[in-house]
């Protein structure tokens, strides 16, 4: 998959990418995606685009466990986020929504607008704005299989009805 | 303790590591339910795994601030019914992780998991208990099991008498401040120690609670005589606690020594940016005391010792939320509600509303707010360009006497 960069630094928290305000009051995910990444960069609803990609510092979605914070970023149109390292709870979240999280110990050379190229199977980025090239660990296989279903409840379902 | 209480729910030997397939003994999910039982519903099962080991409080937002959560509460409680919980407590009852130990639903040596971030809370009583999205929950609704990657543990060490209006608070902010939000990323964090020992099961739920602040996957006190009097008279369940073994292996350990320990704070806009409180010199607007970190009686006690014939500042609104109906009976039996109200306190009811913005008690552009809660993130209280200060209730306290953030040893 392909997309642009849209580079933020440490830290972001889960009420900076989807406000706590919002938790019980929107339940569609268009509208969640209407205010992602709202009290940290007010124009990222306006700029992102289908594929792009999110390339963060350490400890990204670190906070409350909503998984609205990962919804909203993928009905807005994020493909991947990368990040040096994830809080554990939102980890999870992207993995059981079908949106894979891959873990770069540096991503400084990253920068906003890249155009940037991933094969989330072996783990291969390369960024085409600047030519360099980056290998991460791939999603172990069964966490690849959950993703690859399109998240938890399609992967369940599929293994459910394979039961006798 | 994770490694032992991990084995015994995926029955098997097992590693730092390792990923394993484990039994849940208790799940608990809030004002979310709502939204995980929609998904449960596209998961395709009719019943729930087990309704006797769900636990589902309405805590959030309660009574309902407007309609969406109203009809929000609407769906849980059908859900509710048709799925035959009993472990449900509505709007009557209080806050998830005070209401849960209380009602004797969290016993030591259980794998609890919770549509929280605080859920690590439980790990007070000797319990694995973790933090997980709502997807998973409903996962978990409909199987029984969860995926659990077995964590490296920390033990942190905590000695020393600690001095006069310094708490369970300040040490935890301490250790947050020096290890950092993500110090404990994906660990399981047992706390000991001469001091730990002393505290009563309510410092011991404040470390825990806010273990979740470094990452922790869960935060644990080892199962002794405190643990085993508080569960007397709450559960006639029998459980089997799993503490480490005398020669169990620690990726990492901390020793803290708190016996010169000042009063702690968290400045905004993360929880570990914590100084001393004495170097802060700010004025406040709002000053919150409650919440599942420090809604307890004691920390209401503690507050009440110091506002007990004085008025607070007619500058700052002081809301006080006990983190539950049985805290606030006590309180009122105690007569510290009294205290409290004529002082020039604001009393909510049970509730998690003003911690995350969702109810009541919500910040205005430029408003400083200091709060016993364990969450300081920019618009975290519902406006952005609001500053949120995190300290103990005694800091709180004295700091809606005074109008400023202000130490309170001494008063």
């Amino acid at each position: 998959m392909k997309g642009r960069v849209f580079k933020y630094g440490d830290d972001v928290n889960t009420d900076v990418i989807f406000p706590g305000k919002y938790t019980y009051t929107i339940s569609d995910p268009k509208e969640m995606a209407q205010h992602a990444l709202e009290d940290l960069d007010p124009d990222f609803t306006k700029k992102v685009k289908k594929g792009d990609i999110i390339v963060a510092g350490k400890y990204f979605g670190c906070g409350s466990s909503r998984e609205q914070a990962v919804t909203c970023l993928k009905e807005a149109g994020i493909s991947v986020i990368i990040a040096q390292s994830f809080a554990r709870i939102y980890y999870r979240n992207c993995i059981n929504s079908g949106l894979p999280p891959l873990v770069l110990d540096d991503t400084s050379e990253f920068s906003d607008g890249d155009e940037i190229a991933i094969d989330v199977e072996t783990g291969k980025i390369e960024n085409v704005t600047s030519g360099k090239t980056y290998t991460v660990t791939p999603l172990p296989p069964f966490v690849m299989e959950i993703i690859s279903d399109g998240g938890l409840i399609p992967h369940l379902k599929k293994v459910l009805s394979h039961e006798p | 303790m994770a490694e032992k209480i991990l084995g015994r729910a995926s029955n098997q030997e097992v590693q730092p590591g390792d990923i394993v397939d484990a039994s849940v003994d208790l799940a608990m999910s809030h004002e979310n339910t709502a939204a995980i039982s929609k998904k449960f519903k596209q998961i395709g099962p009719k019943k729930v795994w087990d309704p006797s080991k769900i636990v589902i409080p309405i805590d959030h937002c309660a009574p309902a601030a407007n309609e969406s959560y109203a009809a929000n509460h609407k769906i849980i409680r059908e859900f509710v019914k048709e799925q035959h919980i009993s472990h449900f407590y509505d709007i009557k009852a209080g806050i998830c992780h005070q209401v849960l130990p209380e009602k004797g639903h969290v016993k030591p040596g259980m794998l609890i998991v919770g549509s929280d971030s605080h859920t690590p809370t439980y790990g007070a009583l000797g319990a694995f208990a973790a933090g997980i999205g709502r997807t998973e929950m409903a996962a978990v609704y409909a199987t029984g099991t969860i995926w659990l990657r077995v964590p490296e543990s920390y033990l942190i060490t905590i000695t020393g008498q600690l001095p006069a209006r310094v708490s369970a608070k300040d040490i935890i902010l301490h250790i947050i401040g020096n290890m950092r939000a993500d110090g404990a990323n994906y660990k399981a964090v047992e706390f000991c120690g001469d001091t730990v020992d002393t505290f009563s099961i309510g410092g011991r739920m404040v470390l825990c609670n806010m273990s979740a602040e470094m990452g922790a996957k869960a935060g644990m006190v080892a199962f002794d005589e405190k643990t085993k009097t508080y569960l007397q008279g709450r559960t006639h369940d029998r459980y089997g606690p799993l503490n480490a073994d005398q020669d169990a292996h620690y990726e990492k350990e901390v020793h803290v020594d708190v016996s010169d320990l000042v009063p702690q704070i968290a400045c905004p806009h993360t929880v570990d940016n914590v100084t001393a409180v004495s170097d802060v010199d700010s004025e406040i607007h709002q000053a919150v005391l409650g919440t599942c970190t420090n809604g307890r009686l004691e920390d209401l006690k503690e507050a009440a010792s110091i506002l007990k014939g004085k008025k607070i500042s007619d500058s700052v609104r002081l809301l006080v939320l006990p983190a539950s109906t049985e805290v606030l009976l006590e309180a009122l039996q105690e007569g510290v509600i009294t205290e409290l109200v004529t002082a020039g306190a604001t009393i909510l009811n049970p509730n998690c509303g003003p911690c995350l913005g969702a109810h009541e008690g919500a910040l205005a552009p430029g408003e400083v707010c200091i709060s016993s809660s364990n969450r300081n993130f920019r618009g975290r209280m519902g406006c952005k360009d609001a500053d949120i200060y995190l300290a103990s209730p005694a800091t709180v306290a004295v700091s809606a006497l005074t109008g400023k953030i202000t130490d309170p040893r001494g008063v």
